[in-house]
């Protein structure tokens, strides 16, 4: 029987909310051994995260409930466990680490502290736990851990505290560990080296992991098997190489082909008179300096892609452009004009222009306006641009322009999916006729099928209404397929431009090869190949 | 964190100094002075005399600068009903007050922490709702309507209590009784809000994937972060509690601040009822500045 | 505001109105507070032209009558003062004083306490500061001690009452806005509403102002039960409201004398504070939850099974 050391057989789970009895998994079953490695690939409301969940122990019920199925641990059911025994399992045998670890640390206790709890919880003595924990974040590679162990979560970075949520995970060398979304909120390359630290820590100690992730770049550097779900079913389960090469279910075939970054890269458009011209703009924010200096050109109908890690200014710089803040120094000329010199007066004018679709369409959309008083707003902000008995006509073409219907504008934005939010923010945007339109990280928020959807419509409105574009984002295959000329941003600096082809087939700079090395392709077998050259270049 | 606290002092200190100013002007510009000062039948004369002795015919600012010297200087002047000075004599009785609304506080704070976490652990279960009954009523009630009937049960049908006055250990306990009620109500369910917050938090998700046990779940890891919020109104009630305490003490003839002010206005001793407002005042900011050092020594990320 | 009159009807969910009934139909508790509120509320408009003579008709061979005297008519029930004038006819006139201190002091405060922390949270670092500060003295007032001085300065009347306990709560309303102001200013679509060269004004009262209303709403009940009990503190303490005028406070307080041999005096317009107090409570804490978009289901799922 206990030939597996997890095997979930036919789990159902339900949820009681206002819409009535949701059924977030249906009847999914899949095992894993020791010393494998196997993901559960799932979009949002996929139900990815449910049957972990379901493992842990950490599905509220009431309103959760596990209706059918059960969780086999070497052959024993976690379902029908007594309490006391079930919770001993959690932290020794089966330990988790999340999505977010700022949220899942303890904000008033020190790291040092939770890691010895996760010890002492299951019987170790207090000399012995301070020990074993600095020898745990020593393990994992946290700078000075002597100190770093009575240091508070929000003294770490990103990548260091989803070590320290290692560190806490391995602590009793658990036979499985759960990765939820482990390196989703990380940049590029810290993802990487986390992802390699799990690795490397998996070979040490043998034991399983069950990794949850969205990204098929991750599935295809980590995996060995690999699970597809969608809306709370299993749809196709099998080694990585396999479903990669030759996927069966249609949903499957469907998010491998929109994995971005495999297009025909654009070619630039002619030089001529910029319509935007930025010279060496500067931004400081107390002792910090977040822009040191930053100058490009943007052609009419062009589009420029600012790449870079968390810190790297590039959210400053279009809050800049916006005069969301205010420089310190530089200029940038809109059409001859400085925008930074403008009066208030000439920049109402400015706005209209100039516009912004952001990260998150659910934060960027008053959630008390319905979608006509969204697009309509801009109208009455700048009553000349449209007499206002035409303003639902306009609102009707609008939202059939981004792909939306005329008679949903009644709507308010919760009643919409992510990727049709983004697309209300859109036609929003356009509602004003602007001439560029700065997106900061406007796809990184939404599903990979979606964002190709988005990214498609952005792409049909540069191109039939000549709209120029600063793209600002932190996923290069995106930019690949979307930007014709590349900024990469480190540390306020601008580290390299060139047109899309230089940046990624001859990268001039280090960082920018060190960049592009740390993406991961959804192609396991390139993935298997960048992970030799980037193993070649460490030893 | 000393920088914060420096910070937070300097803060309470400008508002300690407009409520001077406030003062100052309330009691000087609302009317005549003398008036407000001496008896009712006092004559014309007795009053131009009380206004050339205290000053109160040199102009404003120069009434002002010696008023602050004198408030910085201890000196409110005279009690008339007393003959002493009227800090002493408000002192006096704010050391009584003190000690009612410490005891009641500390008594306060720790049933309802117990009560109110208890009742998020299992949130719509049984102790949930009677507790939830128990502070919503324990937060509706007049404390002078409860004052006076329990007085009629308890000391004037059963005589088991004192009516009034102090002496002994019974005499304490009809007042904290009646001052606990209405905190205890409202602090319960500030408690259990929070906690519910605390409680469906990422970091108790943690703690549970860990297999750490219910008990330190509730109040180690959710408690913590629970009480920042409860520590700001377990302070609004304590301030409440400092100038609060005047009804319970006017009924049960307890020798507190309250009383002495309700008192001194009865009697027209204005001296006693302005050092009176500034000592209560002085004690709710160092109340305050209490408050922010919990605060600062709670979350660390404050302390930055 | 022009754009409401073109709103289209919104497909899939009711409309505001029928869904907070719903919701107060789901719970029980919240739908008596509501019913006795009501009911409150019109007896305080009514009650003075209604009852008003009878109240104030003094009547010595009635005086102290006890309650329960089903014999006479219901202003009776709750038996006599020491003037001999029914109680529940009392009750039903002082409602209208009661409620419209307390109805004045919490509009007054809220209003500018709201108009201060949107001004606060949305202004330059040092304005915010100076109202801040002010705040801060007003917080650390002993408000009921100051109550007692300014009343006892400038003579006790119904406005004045209204104005001292509103200053006192000002701050209450003053920092929950601006600490939400300074949250929602933050967010994305206010960004985007500047972005599109909102002006100040508008993003404030058109994007801010709608997202702060619930809470507002919410603490506002829950004031009204605090300002109520403050204002019947001050009453019993005889610096209130002055006789002939009368407040549930008042009212307890001129039975006191009499509490051992006529415990009712006191009884009922101490039971009447109670049950308005929590009656506000209870929407209150009802409010909070059906206002919150996050946490309404609770109230739905409940209506539903209800039927």
């Amino acid at each position: 029987m206990a030939d597996h050391l997890l095997e979930v057989r036919n789990l159902s789970v339900e949820f009681h909310t206002a819409m009535g009895v949701v059924k977030a998994v249906r009847n999914i079953s899949y095992h894993l051994d020791r010393g494998e490695t196997l993901a559960i690939l799932g979009e949002s409301g996929s139900g990815k995260s449910v049957s972990s969940s379901a493992i842990m122990n950490l599905i509220d019920m009431p309103p959760g409930r596990i209706s059918s199925g059960e969780i086999l641990l070497d052959g024993v059911d976690l379902l029908k466990m007594p309490a006391p025994e079930r919770r001993e399992v959690n932290g020794r045998r089966i330990a988790m680490i999340f999505q977010d670890p700022l949220s899942h640390l303890n904000p008033v206790y020190t790291v040092g502290w939770q890691i010895r709890e996760a010890l002492t919880t299951h019987g170790a003595n207090a000399a012995t736990a301070r020990a074993e924990a600095l020898r745990l974040l020593t393990r994992v590679g946290i700078p000075d851990p002597e100190r770093a162990l009575d240091k508070y979560p929000h003294e770490f970075s990103g990548g260091q505290r989803q070590r320290v949520m290692i560190a806490m995970a391995l602590a009793l060398r658990p036979d499985l560990l759960i990765a939820d979304e482990p390196t989703t909120a990380l940049d590029v390359t810290v993802q990487a080296e986390v992802l390699a630290l799990l690795e490397e820590l998996q070979q040490e100690t043998g034991m399983a992991v069950l990794i949850i992730t969205h990204d098929l770049g991750v599935v295809a550097e980590i995996a060995d098997r690999v699970v597809v779900m969608e809306k709370g079913e299993l749809v196709e389960a099998g080694t990585v190489r396999e479903v990669y090469k030759n996927p069966q279910h249609p949903y499957t075939k469907k998010l491998i082909a929109a994995a971005p970054g495999k297009g025909e890269m654009h070619v630039p458009v002619a030089r001529s008179e910029p319509v935007l011209s930025v010279r060496d703009v500067r931004k400081r924010y107390g002792a910090f300096e977040a822009l040191k200096g930053v100058s490009f050109d943007l052609m009419p109908g062009g589009t420029i892609a600012v790449v870079g890690e968390s810190g790297s200014g590039k959210s400053t710089l279009a809050r800049i452009l916006l005069r969301l803040d205010e420089p310190d120094g530089g200029s940038a000329l809109w059409k001859g004009r400085d925008l930074f010199t403008m009066s208030p007066a000439e920049l109402y004018k400015l706005r209209r222009d100039l516009q912004m679709v952001f990260q998150d369409p659910t934060q960027s959309l008053n959630p008390r306006m319905t979608v006509y008083q969204l697009i309509s707003e801009a109208w009455v902000i700048h009553p000349d641009i449209l007499p206002k008995p035409r303003w639902r006509e306009r609102v009707a073409e609008l939202l059939v322009q981004v792909g939306l219907a005329p008679d949903h504008m009644g709507r308010y934005p919760h009643q919409f999916s992510g990727g049709q939010r983004q697309r209300i923010a859109i036609a929003r945007a356009l509602a004003l006729e602007p001439q560029l339109i700065i997106c900061d990280e406007a796809v990184s928020a939404l599903d990979v099928s979606v964002q190709a959807q988005v990214i498609a419509l952005l792409d049909k409105l540069r191109r039939e209404m000549g709209i120029a574009f600063i793209f600002i984002a932190h996923d290069l295959p995106v930019v690949r397929d979307f930007a014709d000329h590349v900024l990469v941003m480190q540390k306020g600096n601008v580290v390299e431009l060139g047109t899309v082809r230089e940046v990624f087939e001859a990268p001039r700079q280090d960082y920018t090869r060190t960049l592009l090395a740390a993406g991961l392709d959804p192609d396991p077998d390139v993935q298997a190949v960048h992970r030799a050259a980037r193993l070649q270049r460490v030893s | 964190m000393l920088k914060f606290v420096r910070k937070r002092a300097v803060a309470s200190l400008i508002s300690l100094i407009g409520l001077i100013v406030m003062v100052f002007f309330l009691s000087r510009l609302t009317g005549d002075p003398a008036a407000l000062f001496l008896p009712v039948e006092a004559s014309a004369e007795m009053k131009e005399q009380f206004r050339e002795l205290h000053g109160l015919n040199d102009p404003l600012l120069v009434q002002f600068a010696r008023y602050v010297g004198d408030v910085l200087t201890g000196d409110f002047g005279e009690s008339l009903r007393k003959a002493r000075p009227a800090l002493d004599v408000v002192l006096e009785a704010f050391v009584w007050t003190l000690w009612l609304a410490v005891i009641t506080m500390a008594l306060v704070a720790g049933a309802a922490i117990v009560v109110g976490s208890l009742a998020a652990f299992r949130a719509g279960g049984f102790f949930d709702r009677l507790s939830s009954v128990i502070s919503l009523i324990g937060a509706s009630v007049p404390d002078f309507w409860v004052a006076i009937v329990a007085i009629v049960i308890f000391s004037v049908n059963l005589a088991w209590l004192p009516t009034s006055g102090t002496g002994s250990l019974l005499h304490w306990i009809l007042p904290i009784s009646v001052l606990f009620i209405r905190p205890f109500g409202i602090i319960v369910q500030v408690v259990r809000g929070s906690m519910i917050g605390a409680l469906s938090s990422a970091y108790v998700k943690t703690a549970r994937a860990k297999g750490v046990k219910s008990g330190p779940i509730i109040f180690v890891h959710a408690l913590r972060n629970a009480m920042l919020p409860v520590i700001t109104v377990i302070g609004d009630q304590a301030a409440s509690l400092l100038n609060g305490a005047v009804i319970v003490e006017t009924i049960f003839g307890f020798p507190g601040v309250g009383k002495l002010m309700i008192d001194s206005i009865l009697q027209r001793d204005f001296n006693v009822v302005l050092a009176a407002i500034l000592v209560t005042a002085l004690a709710i900011f160092l109340m305050n500045l209490l408050i922010d050092l919990a605060y600062a020594l709670l979350d660390p990320r404050i302390r930055h | 505001m022009t754009l409401q009159s073109t709103d289209t009807a919104i497909a899939e969910e009711p409309g505001f109105a029928t869904r907070m009934l719903r919701m107060l139909l789901a719970d029980k508790f919240a739908l008596c507070a509501a019913i006795f509120l009501l009911l409150i509320l019109i007896l305080a408009i009514v009650g003075p032209s209604w009852l008003g003579d009878l109240a104030t008709k003094q009547n010595l061979r009635g005086r102290n009558a006890a309650p329960f005297d089903w014999e006479r008519g219901w202003v009776w029930w709750m038996g006599a003062d020491a003037l001999g004038r029914p109680l529940l006819a009392r009750i039903i006139v002082a409602a209208q004083n009661t409620l419209m201190v307390a109805a004045g002091a919490v509009a007054v405060s809220a209003v500018v306490g709201t108009l201060l922390g949107l001004v606060a949270g949305f202004s330059s670092p040092r304005v915010n500061q100076v109202i801040m500060r002010l705040a801060d003295v007003i917080m650390s007032f002993p408000s009921l001690l100051v109550a007692v001085i300014v009343l006892y300065i400038l003579g006790s009347s119904i406005l004045n009452l209204m104005l001292v306990l509103a200053i006192t709560r000002i701050p209450v309303y003053l920092r929950t806005t601006r600490a939400e102001v300074l949250e929602i200013r933050e967010r994305m679509f206010v960004q985007a509403a500047r972005v599109m060269g909102a002006s100040s004004k508008r993003i404030l009262f058109r994007h801010i102002l709608p997202v702060v209303l619930p809470t507002l709403t919410t603490l506002a009940t829950l004031d009204f039960a605090y300002v109520m009990l403050a204002e019947s503190a001050l009453s019993f303490l005889g610096i209130g409201i002055q006789p002939p005028e009368i407040t549930w406070g008042l009212m307890i307080s001129q039975g006191r004398q009499y509490l051992t041999n006529a415990w009712w005096l006191s009884f009922w317009p101490g039971l009447a504070i109670i049950l308005t107090t929590l009656s506000l409570n209870l929407l209150s804490n009802w409010l909070r939850i059906a206002l919150d978009p996050v946490q309404r289901w609770r109230l739905e799922m409940k209506g539903r099974n209800n039927g």
